[in-house]
């Protein structure tokens, strides 16, 4: 087969070089660092040890990561609540116009995310948009702080991701066989008895696509609290940010990046076994 | 087509289409309210003037801004074409041969991984390797997830491909460079076209990886570094009008790239 291995060469080689030296071996020395000490000039002394972990569960940190984490959290139920029924109502669209919603929805999604980011100090700050309204409207008489908080980066954060949950739910309600839906009516079950106990559970590999990657996104975020949490949000992207370019203590800022990478993959093989659970019971239950 | 499931439930119909809206607008509303504002006559950030397009003139006279605009295409331009062709080689191995996990895991997590995570890796690798930094480190570096993308978007184009087609081209004669000109490359152009297109986008929008392979100095600060410059001084008319800009070239690229291969932001 040496021809076949001539193509294989020549298809996969040159992109999978690029991506071995450039995405497989730095994270591999990320890794690494990780277990060394910060030399006396801010460079890595090559001394193995497990300090930074200890360091990293300093409860200075550690109350970073769960704040990291709750912040995340209340993204991605945010971003659930509201994109879950409008996937729905994409999904009951008439085909032509799914199309149509979808690409208004993904549109945003593609373009600039500073950009994206800072329309919203545009909208929030205290002479913005929402205040001058509310003003206007005899609401209140002092104008609010909507700038520099958590509901502010979790508006952020919901803002630029919920695009992606929109996309991944619908792919799983657009998946449903209508004659399930049509069983469950016709045995009679109300349509909310019928969304509660059959479409919801069928569609839980969207939700969980969708909820894996806004929390995934959004634990490691560094423009968002950056911009809209104006320095007094900190959360891990920014402790990371920190330790390379201020504190120079790269192989900290390496630790805090392996747990990110950990918390991820767990989160992702977690999606994937209730996906295959998911396709199992199925499978089980044509048989 | 779960019209017919639920076609008594007409007022929960309106509800959802109204709720469908509502997201439109706070998808839309942020962006248009910053394209309008970028017309505002006064410095005022926020409170309406009269129209005028005297920010546009300002912003065309910006030495760092019209700097960052070319180095950001020099990126672009180069890490799409680099990342086009590796991409789409990849996409027809991946989908002709070779489909084993730890592959799909390399070529998923450049989609995945925190920005931040691997934009520390990356400057890393070039200080462990004494490399000097400039505007080809951040080339180097957005070719890294640009091929993830184009190969996604390529394989979607291969996915229903008919592989007979090639063996039968082979058999009868032509050889591989032949049979790849005349018969794959046809079925994946607008993939190839669609992929390039969204490279280039993320490429001209992606911040903190050219933040960090950038090096120090002016000298190759990107136009999403300058705009991010800029934004920490605090709202003005001059940001708004190169945020419209910015996002209108944005929209025009992914509304093509859907245009040509449909699916190619949707999936």
């Amino acid at each position: 087969m040496p021809r076949s291995l001539l193509r294989d060469w020549i298809l996969l080689g040159p992109g999978l070089t690029w991506l071995a030296l450039l995405l497989v071996a730095p994270c591999a020395i990320v890794f690494f660092f990780a277990f060394f000490e910060r030399g006396v000039y801010g460079g890595v002394d090559y001394v193995f040890g497990f300090d930074n972990f200890g360091r990293a569960f300093d409860p200075l940190y550690l109350s970073i990561f769960l704040k990291s984490a709750k912040i995340a959290g209340l993204a991605t139920l945010v971003a659930l609540l509201i994109g879950y029924p409008a996937a729905y109502a994409i999904a009951r669209a008439a085909p032509r116009r799914q199309t149509v919603f979808l690409v208004l929805v993904m549109l945003p999604f593609w373009s600039n995310y500073l950009i994206r980011t800072y329309a919203w100090i545009v909208l929030l700050n205290r002479e913005g948009l929402i205040n001058q309204a509310l003003t206007a409207l005899g609401l209140i008489n002092e104008p609010l702080s909507l700038l520099y908080n958590e509901f502010a980066v979790v508006t952020g954060l919901v803002y630029n991701y919920l695009p992606f949950v929109i996309l991944a739910i619908f792919a799983s309600i657009s998946r449903l066989n209508p004659e399930t839906l049509e069983a469950s009516e016709d045995l009679g079950a109300s349509s909310v008895r019928t969304f509660f106990r059959v479409t919801l559970p069928l569609t839980i590999p969207g939700v969980a696509a969708g909820a894996v990657f806004v929390f995934v996104l959004s634990i490691g975020n560094f423009i968002t609290p950056d911009l809209l949490g104006g320095g007094r949000i900190q959360m891990v992207g920014n402790i990371i940010y920190d330790q390379f370019l201020t504190a120079r203590d790269w192989p900290f800022g390496a630790t805090l990046s392996m747990m990110l990478i950990g918390v991820m993959m767990i989160l992702l093989f977690t999606q994937a076994m209730v996906v295959r659970r998911m396709q199992g019971d199925r499978e089980g239950a044509h048989a | 087509m779960l019209d017919g499931a639920n076609a008594r439930a007409a007022p929960s119909r309106v509800w959802l289409s109204g709720h469908l809206g509502l997201v439109l607008l706070f998808l839309y509303g942020p962006i248009l309210v910053l394209m309008a504002l970028s017309f505002n006559q006064a410095g005022l950030p926020t409170a309406w003037t009269g129209f005028s397009v005297k920010w546009y003139g300002v912003l065309l006279e910006n030495e760092a801004v019209l700097a960052a605009a070319r180095n950001t295409l020099i990126v672009a331009v180069t890490s799409t074409l680099l990342a086009t062709a590796l991409g789409a080689l990849l996409a027809i191995g991946v989908e002709y041969r070779r489909r084993g996990p730890a592959l799909e895991a390399v070529l998923f997590a450049p989609m995945i991984i925190p920005d931040i995570v691997l934009a520390i890796a990356l400057l890393s690798f070039f200080t462990l390797l004494e490399f000097t930094l400039g505007l080809h480190s951040i080339i180097l570096s957005h070719v890294v997830f640009n091929i993830a993308f184009v190969c996604a978007v390529v394989r979607t184009r291969l996915r229903g491909f008919d592989w007979s087609v090639f063996e039968a081209s082979v058999d009868l004669g032509a050889n591989e460079a032949t049979t790849f000109r005349r018969v794959i490359l046809p079925a994946i152009l607008p993939g190839v076209l669609a992929g390039a297109m969204l490279s280039f986008t993320l490429s001209v929008d992606e911040f903190i990886i050219a933040f960090f392979t950038a090096g120090p100095g002016q000298g190759s600060t990107t136009l999403p570094m300058q705009i991010y410059s800029m934004i920490r001084f605090g709202v003005t008319p001059e940001i708004n009008a190169m945020a419209t800009i910015v996002m209108a070239v944005s929209f025009a690229l992914v509304l093509l790239s859907q245009r040509i291969n449909k699916g190619s932001i949707t999936g």
